[in-house]
Formats: structure tokens, sequence, C-alpha cells
């Protein structure tokens, strides 16, 4: 099995790489749009105070406080009160309130926004004629920028779009142009050939993702705080399940026109849901939802707690456990649903 | 001996057409076998079918005396009608890649020079004309040393100067040893390279033999056209005479008797034709009445 296997996966490969203006495309894409959006976001993407509140069922109804009384801010709740104080140390929050017990609040010394915000609670509740003032914690921080806040999210972007259109067009491309046809007629099997095309597009996303996750570093200075092993795992893993995805499309389709169809209308809205541009924190329940059933999704958010938070792989097992079992799902289907013709 | 490959009762039913309507032939070993007949006669489903790429509605393909299996792939090579290779790859790594499938492989020097590919062997598929494609196609089928080759009109868009080239190399593969099948619909075709042809129309076997045999039996040598208003009036027609779009055909073998014949009943000869039948003639002759109008 496997001579036939390799066979097919390096004849793909030539054709891969020797697609010399498909390749160029391919890289420097990607590398284009995260100095693009570092540019367009250097400022601060917001310019109202942000201010996190800790409340006891995560929401902000029937919570009375002088403080939410204050206008011109923006106010998040936040379930529980650790994650929201990383978010004071990397400016995304200007400021941290709990409010399940005797108030009490976290700002960051290094944020001047954290210092105004600071200011407003405290008025709030004197003015208010607030029996206790809140307790004051301090943490310290560097600001995230967006660009290093959205890199993980372009790089799986880059991953879902290469992993989707690699196989499904050039499969549909193949069936179309009779490639297929003329492998059906030798002893390969349908297995055989599908295994090729996912190893041989697994070993291109990973590759290309390496040039421009160094490509990147060249131009930007991002944080990768976690494993390396478990980023690649991460990417590996998603890149697995998208490429399943791409067969499961491919697996009878005659035309690549259609192919391209169904291939943006699955990927645009995990683009826009999968908080790859921006946090889906904050949105309807039901784009919530909608967006933890992406596959994107979970890819996005274990690469940022790896870059981000400095996760390890067993931080992310379970996205990896996730994108793994869904691969497999898919590429069952895949296989069951493949015609050659 | 059981015959090399055998189809006995091939029906294959598409929605509201019968494609092939109970087709059964025999191919000996080291026979080369011909499929004839129009576009859509049921050739290719027909040969498709004796490939095992599709499966018969009802009936049953017989290889060495037995049903098809898993091994069968490897004992036969295919050249298909319409069919194409992964682009960016040179002759040469093709023929490599179609190699790496197959647990047997032909003698890779023989089989480049057999189909004539030693001056291409460097070059990229894509950049390949239409003859020196056949006759990589043809090596791609040949890359399993099989004992049976299927040939799905080989020459269709080919000129006639590499139509005439690609025939000597379909020579140099019947010199070793090798069982062809083939379907065409150049009847000399059939005739350069069959040692046996089928005609086929609307799924079924019109008319099987040796080509000589064929012709002999349905074809005089010679078809002789006068339009139907130079025939004189009130005198009667030759028998076999055929009346076809305001011509009427006269077959004969020989042609001076007729023209004297002719002259003689005061025919007006200034538009008569004499032609050779072609396959078209063929099978006009032997469908053109009952089965189509």
């Amino acid at each position: 099995m496997w001579h036939r296997v390799l066979a097919i996966l390096v004849a793909r490969n030539r054709e891969f790489y020797r697609d010399s203006a498909g390749l160029g495309w391919n890289l420097v894409m990607p590398i284009l749009m995260v100095v693009a959006f570092a540019f367009i976001f250097r400022g601060e993407p917001e310019d109202v105070l942000k201010i996190g509140v800790v409340t006891a069922d995560g929401t902000l109804a029937g919570v009375e406080s002088p403080l939410l009384e204050v206008r011109y801010v923006s106010f998040v709740p936040v379930a529980d009160a650790a994650p929201g104080v990383v978010k004071v140390e990397r400016h995304q929050l200007d400021l941290l309130v709990d409010l399940r017990g005797p108030p009490a609040y976290w700002v960051n010394l290094g944020s001047a926004k954290g210092h105004i915000a600071e200011r407003l609670l405290l008025g709030a509740y004197r003015e208010g004629g607030g029996a206790d003032e809140p307790v004051r914690e301090t943490v310290t921080g560097e600001a995230l920028s967006y660009a290093d806040w959205v890199l993980p999210g372009v790089l799986a972007m880059n991953i879902m779009f290469s992993s989707l259109w690699g196989v499904g067009w050039v499969i549909v491309r193949y069936r179309k142009n009779g490639v297929l046809r003329r492998l059906q007629a030798t002893p390969l099997s349908p297995l055989e050939f599908l295994t090729a095309q996912i190893l041989s597009r697994l070993l291109v996303v990973l590759g290309a993702s390496l040039i421009v996750y160094l490509g990147a570093s060249i131009f930007l200075d991002f944080p990768m705080r976690g494993s390396y092993a478990a980023l690649v795992l991460v990417f590996a893993a998603g890149s697995l399940c998208l490429i399943s995805l791409g067969l499961v499309v491919a697996a009878r389709l005659r035309t690549e026109e259609l192919a391209d169809g169904i291939l943006n209308l699955i990927s645009w809205p995990m683009l826009l849901l999968s908080g790859v541009w921006f946090s889906m924190e904050g949105t309807s329940p039901a784009a919530q939802a909608l967006s933890q059933a992406m596959p994107l999704t979970h890819m996005v958010d274990a690469a940022r707690r790896v870059m981000i938070d400095g996760a390890g792989i067993v931080d992310v097992l379970p996205e990896l456990a996730l994108l793994t079992l869904l691969a497999l799902a898919l590429l069952t289907t895949a296989a069951w649903l493949f015609r050659w013709e | 001996m059981p015959p090399l490959i055998e189809a006995r009762d091939l029906v294959r039913l598409y929605p509201g057409v019968r494609a092939v309507d109970g087709l059964s032939f025999q191919v000996a070993r080291g026979q080369c076998f011909g499929l004839l007949g129009p576009n859509g006669a049921g050739k290719t489903t027909t040969l498709e079918m004796l490939e095992g790429i599709q499966r018969p509605t009802s009936g049953s393909v017989l290889f060495k005396g037995r049903p098809l299996d898993r091994t069968y792939r490897e004992a036969i090579g295919i050249q298909f009608q319409a069919t194409a290779l992964q682009d960016f790859q040179t002759v040469a790594e093709s023929l490599t890649m179609f190699a790496s499938l197959y647990r047997r492989t032909a003698d890779r020097g023989e089989l480049v020079r057999l189909c004539n590919l030693e001056e291409i062997l460097d070059r990229d598929t894509r950049r390949l004309s239409g003859g020196q494609r056949q006759r990589l196609l043809l090596a791609v089928a040949l890359v399993n040393d099989p004992e049976l080759l299927f040939l799905d009109e080989p020459t269709t868009g080919l000129d006639p100067q590499s139509r005439r080239n690609f025939w000597g190399l379909i020579d140099g593969v019947r010199r070793r040893g090798k069982t062809v099948l083939l379907t065409t619909h150049y009847m000399e075709e059939a005739q350069y390279l069959c040692d046996e042809v089928a005609i086929v129309d609307q799924g079924r076997i019109i008319a099987q033999g040796t080509p000589d045999k064929l012709v002999r039996e349905h074809f005089p040598a010679t078809v002789v056209r006068i339009p139907a208003a130079h025939w004189p009036a009130g005198e009667p027609r030759p028998a076999g005479s055929e009346e076809r779009a305001g011509q009427i055909e006269l077959y004969t073998d020989e042609v001076p008797p007729l023209l004297a014949h002719l002259e003689r009943i005061g025919a007006d000869l200034t538009e008569l034709r004499v032609a050779t039948p072609t396959l078209e003639d063929l099978f006009l002759k032997l469908t053109g009445h009952s089965l189509r109008t």
C-alpha cells in the first residue's frame, strides 16, 4: 500500500511546488495580511473605556452599583475573576470590578486608561455615598496589541484556506479532466489515493505555515510564550480536520465552480464567526453556539492559548482531541462518499 | 483453454436508455478484437464493463474463464479516450509514478523504445503534441506489462500521419504477444489492426467477423450514385439498389458493365459519382432502413 501512496504523494507535491505562481501566492498573501492589519490597527481598536464586571451569574441583569451609572463606558460581564485579571494585565480590559461580595477591583499600573477608569470608579462610589470603597488590587503587564492577538488567527485562517482548497479544488479538477479516471484503472485504492492527498497537503500546510510564521517574525514583534510542539500539534490537527472537510466536499462533485461555491459557503462563516478577526465575547448566544460548532474556532482558541497565554500540550489536549475526532469522522464520511467519477 | 476475455449477455441501462443491450463475444489470447460503431453506439460503455470500471446491469465478464477480481487491474492496461495526467510532471516522472502503482512492471528501456518516447522523456506532459500524448498514454497503459490491452478510440483527433505512426506502435505491441481490445469508428483502422471486428449499433452487435469477411459479405467493391431525378422514368431499378437522400445507390463488383447498362437505358450520367464504400455506407446499409429514420 505505502509505495502506491508515496508515488501519488510525490506526484502531487511536485505539482504543487512546480506551480510557482500558486506557490508564491500561498506564502506571500498571509504575510501581507498580517502586515496590513498591523498597520491598520496600530492604534487601539476601541475608544471607550472597557470595564469588566464579575457577577454571580455572569450577566449584568439585576446588579446594582453606583459604578454602572457611569455613561460612555462599556461594561463587560465576566463569569470568573481569574481570566478577567489576565485581560487587565494585557490591557484588554481597563479595569475589572468584582461585585459578588464586598466590592473589589483590579487595575493595571502601566495602563493610562486604567488610571482614568479607576478615578471614575472611585468617583462614582463617593458620589453615590456608598459605605465601603472598593478594595484595590494592582497588576502589571504589557499591552497586547491587536496584531499580536490576531496573528494566531491569521495563521489558522491561512491553514483553513490552504486545507479546504488544496484538496477540494484539486480533486474536483482531477475528476473533471480525467486524472482520476486514469488512476482508477490502476490497482490504486480510493483510501490510498485519499491518504496521499491528505499527507501531501498536510506537509504543504505545515511547511507554508512555518514560512509565514518566520516571515511574520521579521515584520512583527509578536509573543510566542508556549510550547512550539503544542502549536505544531494544534495546527496539524486543525489542518487534518479541514482537509477532511475539503475531501467530503470533493467526494463527488464534478465542477470546480460548484466546489468553489460550497467551499466559500463553508469558509466565510468560519472566518467571521471563529474569532479570527474579533473576539466572539459579547456576541449573541446564537452566534457563540455556531462559533463553537466550527473547527476553526477551536484551532484559533488553542493557538492563541499557546502563543499568548503560554499553554503547553496538556493545556490544549481538549482541542487536540476534539479536532482529531472530528477529522476522523469527516475522513470516514469522505472515504465512504468518494467516487472516482 | 477458455478465451482470454469473454462478454456474456452484457446489458447496461441508464435512465431511459439501453446503452448496451445484450452483447456477447469472446477474445482469444493474442488476438486483436475491434468494436466498431458510431458515436453513442455503446462501444465505450461496453469497453468499461470489460475493464471492470462499470458494473453491467446484467450479464457477466469472464477473464480466463473466471469473474473479475481484485487482481484483474494488475493484468490489464487501459488507454482511455478522455483522460489527463497530473500537471507539472515530465514524461519520465509520469512513467515512474504509474510504474510504482503496480507489482509487476515492464522493462523501462523497452517500453520507452516501443512507444518511441526517447526524445521527449524530459518534457513536461502539458507540452506534448497530440501524437506524443497518445504515445505516452499508451506507454502508461503498458507500464505493468499487461496481458490484455484496452484502447478506447486511440487515434481519434490525431492527424493521419500520427495515426499511421500509432498503428505501427500497436503492431509492435501485438508482436510481443499482447491481446488487444479496441474501439474505433475508423473502418480503415479496424481493417489495419484487427483480426476480428464486431459492428455495434444501439448497444447490439449487428455483424461480426474478420474485416475481410465483413467487407466481402456486406460491401460490393464499389457504390455508384446517381440522382433519382436522372433515372429514366419507367425503367426498373436493379435488384439491391437503394434510394437515399434523393440519390439512387447501386452496388457492384464491376463498374464498366454497370455504366454501359446505365447508358443503354438512357440515364443522365452528368452527376454520377463512383465511390468506395466507407464505414458510413456499411452502417446505412446495415441499419439505415429498419432501425433508424
